[in-house]
């Protein structure tokens, strides 16, 4: 027995009974302020009534569910793939890197969402598209970053054996250069993946069309309709699990051979 | 004569440097017979690493012609001549061992049955049949280091070039690993230049060990071993061994070295 126990380290089911005690523990004492002792403010509704809220309206709160995640993956995915080809010429072409550079470390500093009213205006306010671009931009950086590092992390004795094999420009890229890279890749995408729907939402803080996660958090909270804007919280804090968990994966999966 | 695999004239190499030029390796004659085992042994800045790079053509002589099997180094590059070990085994680790020995294969057009078929018989030659599903993680350094010696004579080369491919390994490992590429060079009958700074195991692989010098690298002494074909534990005891040993040592030090119970 004494065999397993691998330093102080706890057992598998204690690292996933220990949050969920806290968890428990933290939504019994918000019932205690709120329910039974009854001193909180009133903007701090009860979980019971948030659970209410989530159950009466998740019809709704579906669809500005969908609005959202739908701008945070447009967002995603364009910012990554332009990530991913910007990398590639700035890896490949010094001149490009140094072009870049500047940019990114541009982008990197304003505060995106900051943008959203100009996009707004230049795209219009019934359109997704500034939200998008926002979601989109926002994911670019974690991303850009990651893969330009990755695809210079190819070792010396892999490039000398390639070469030595006679292997084409092509060929090391697709044996080498592009596995070499994916970890971080799939890295970088983990962070832009929380980042972009971050944008999103907070994207529709600042106009744009009448729908989303982020539109009714405003809304209801200005309205005292506190139950109901926590319910969408529970939401907005669902697609990001969502995607945070599924990239995570990817990245498990891609990463699980050590280098040798 | 093209039955040479490596010929060498007047081959040098300076690398330039923010503070000059920096001669690396100067004047190298030397000719490799098929079929025939080299070391190339020397201290470190002796230029040993740097010709084998020549011969590899993964590094351009700046003077001198450099010949493998009667063809530039580089035209030898691309029609596959060699295969090539380093000290580190150098496996993609998202690569199985099986993936990894078929590498050259895949990237020269081998359809994926003939390529299995090859990786079999190549893994049954370095004793690793039954670790060809395992990753490299998986494996010792010894075993890495045999994947990649079956890597290297995936393509059946004539010619071996091996940069301290057991450098990194602990004693016992590296004399049984020498004693599995006498037995697997033997069976293919490829030449091999062997890059090392182990006197006895460039005197217990060799048919000749080639002394070095450093600054400038260049050429100083060539010893044949004349030890014969078979190269078994029993050598390792022989007289004649520590014989040629001794005699490595001393080209090595340019002079008789002083005995302790002799000063």
């Amino acid at each position: 027995m004494s065999v397993t126990a691998e330093g102080s380290a706890p057992p598998a089911w204690v690292r996933v009974v220990a949050p969920v005690v806290v968890g428990l523990v933290m939504v019994a004492a918000w019932i205690l302020v709120v329910d039974v002792l009854a001193i909180a403010p009133r903007a701090l509704p009860s979980p019971i009534a948030v659970v209410n809220e989530l159950l009466l309206r998740s019809g709704i709160i579906g669809e500005d569910m969908a609005i959202t995640a739908t701008n945070a993956l447009v967002g995603l995915a364009v910012g990554t793939v332009a990530a991913i080809v910007l990398a590639a010429l700035a890896a490949t072409f010094g001149p490009v890197d140094g072009m870049l550079a500047p940019l990114v470390a541009a982008i990197a500093v304003v505060p995106i969402v900051a943008l959203t009213p100009i996009l707004n205006s230049m795209f219009g306010a019934s359109s997704q598209f500034g939200r998008q671009s926002v979601a989109a931009i926002a994911a670019f950086v974690p991303v850009f970053v990651n893969v330009l590092r990755g695809l210079r992390q190819t070792r010396p004795v892999h490039r000398d054996l390639l070469r030595a094999t006679a292997a084409t420009g092509i060929q090391t890229f697709r044996v080498l250069t592009l596995p070499t890279a994916l970890p971080y890749l799939l890295t970088g995408l983990r962070i832009a993946s929380s980042v972009a729907v971050i944008a999103a939402l907070v994207a529709e803080y600042f106009g744009g069309p009448a729908d989303g996660i982020g539109t009714a958090i405003a809304t209801y909270a200005k309205s005292g309709r506190a139950a109901l804007a926590f319910a969408y919280v529970v939401g907005g804090i669902a697609i990001g699990l969502a995607l945070f968990l599924v990239t995570s994966l990817l990245e498990r999966l891609v990463s699980r051979r050590k280098p040798v | 004569m093209s039955t040479l695999a490596v010929q060498a004239a007047g081959v040098g190499k300076t690398f330039a440097t923010k503070t000059g030029d920096v001669v690396a390796l100067t004047g190298v004659e030397l000719t490799v017979e098929a079929g025939e085992f080299v070391s190339l042994i020397g201290p470190s800045g002796c230029g040993k690493s740097t010709l084998l790079r020549l011969i590899a053509d993964l590094d351009t002589a700046s003077a001198g012609e450099l010949q493998i099997f009667g063809k530039p180094a580089h035209q030898a590059r691309l029609d596959q001549d060699y295969g090539i070990a380093f000290q580190q085994a150098g496996l993609l680790p998202w690569r199985t061992v099986a993936s990894n020995i078929a590498l050259p294969l895949e990237l020269h057009g081998m359809s994926r049955a003939e390529r299995s078929t090859r990786v079999a018989e190549l893994a049954a030659l370095v004793g690793l049949s039954d670790f060809v599903d395992r990753y490299p993680d998986q494996l010792s350094g010894g075993m890495q280091q045999r994947v990649a010696i079956a890597r290297a004579l995936a393509e059946q080369p004539r010619l071996l070039l091996m940069d301290e491919p057991f450098g990194a390994l602990d004693e016992m490992t590296r004399e049984y690993l020498q004693a599995e590429l006498t037995r697997i060079t033997a069976e293919t009958g490829a030449a091999v230049v062997f890059v090392t700074h182990s006197i006895p195991e460039a005197v217990f692989l060799s048919d000749r060990v080639v002394v070095m010098s450093p600054r400038p690298g260049r050429i100083t002494d060539i010893l044949p071993t004349g030890l014969g074909a078979v190269r078994d534990e029993a050598l390792r005891e022989s007289s004649e061994y520590f014989e040629r040993v001794t005699a490595v040592r001393e080209a090595l030090h340019g002079s008789p070295v002083d005995r302790a119970n002799e000063r």
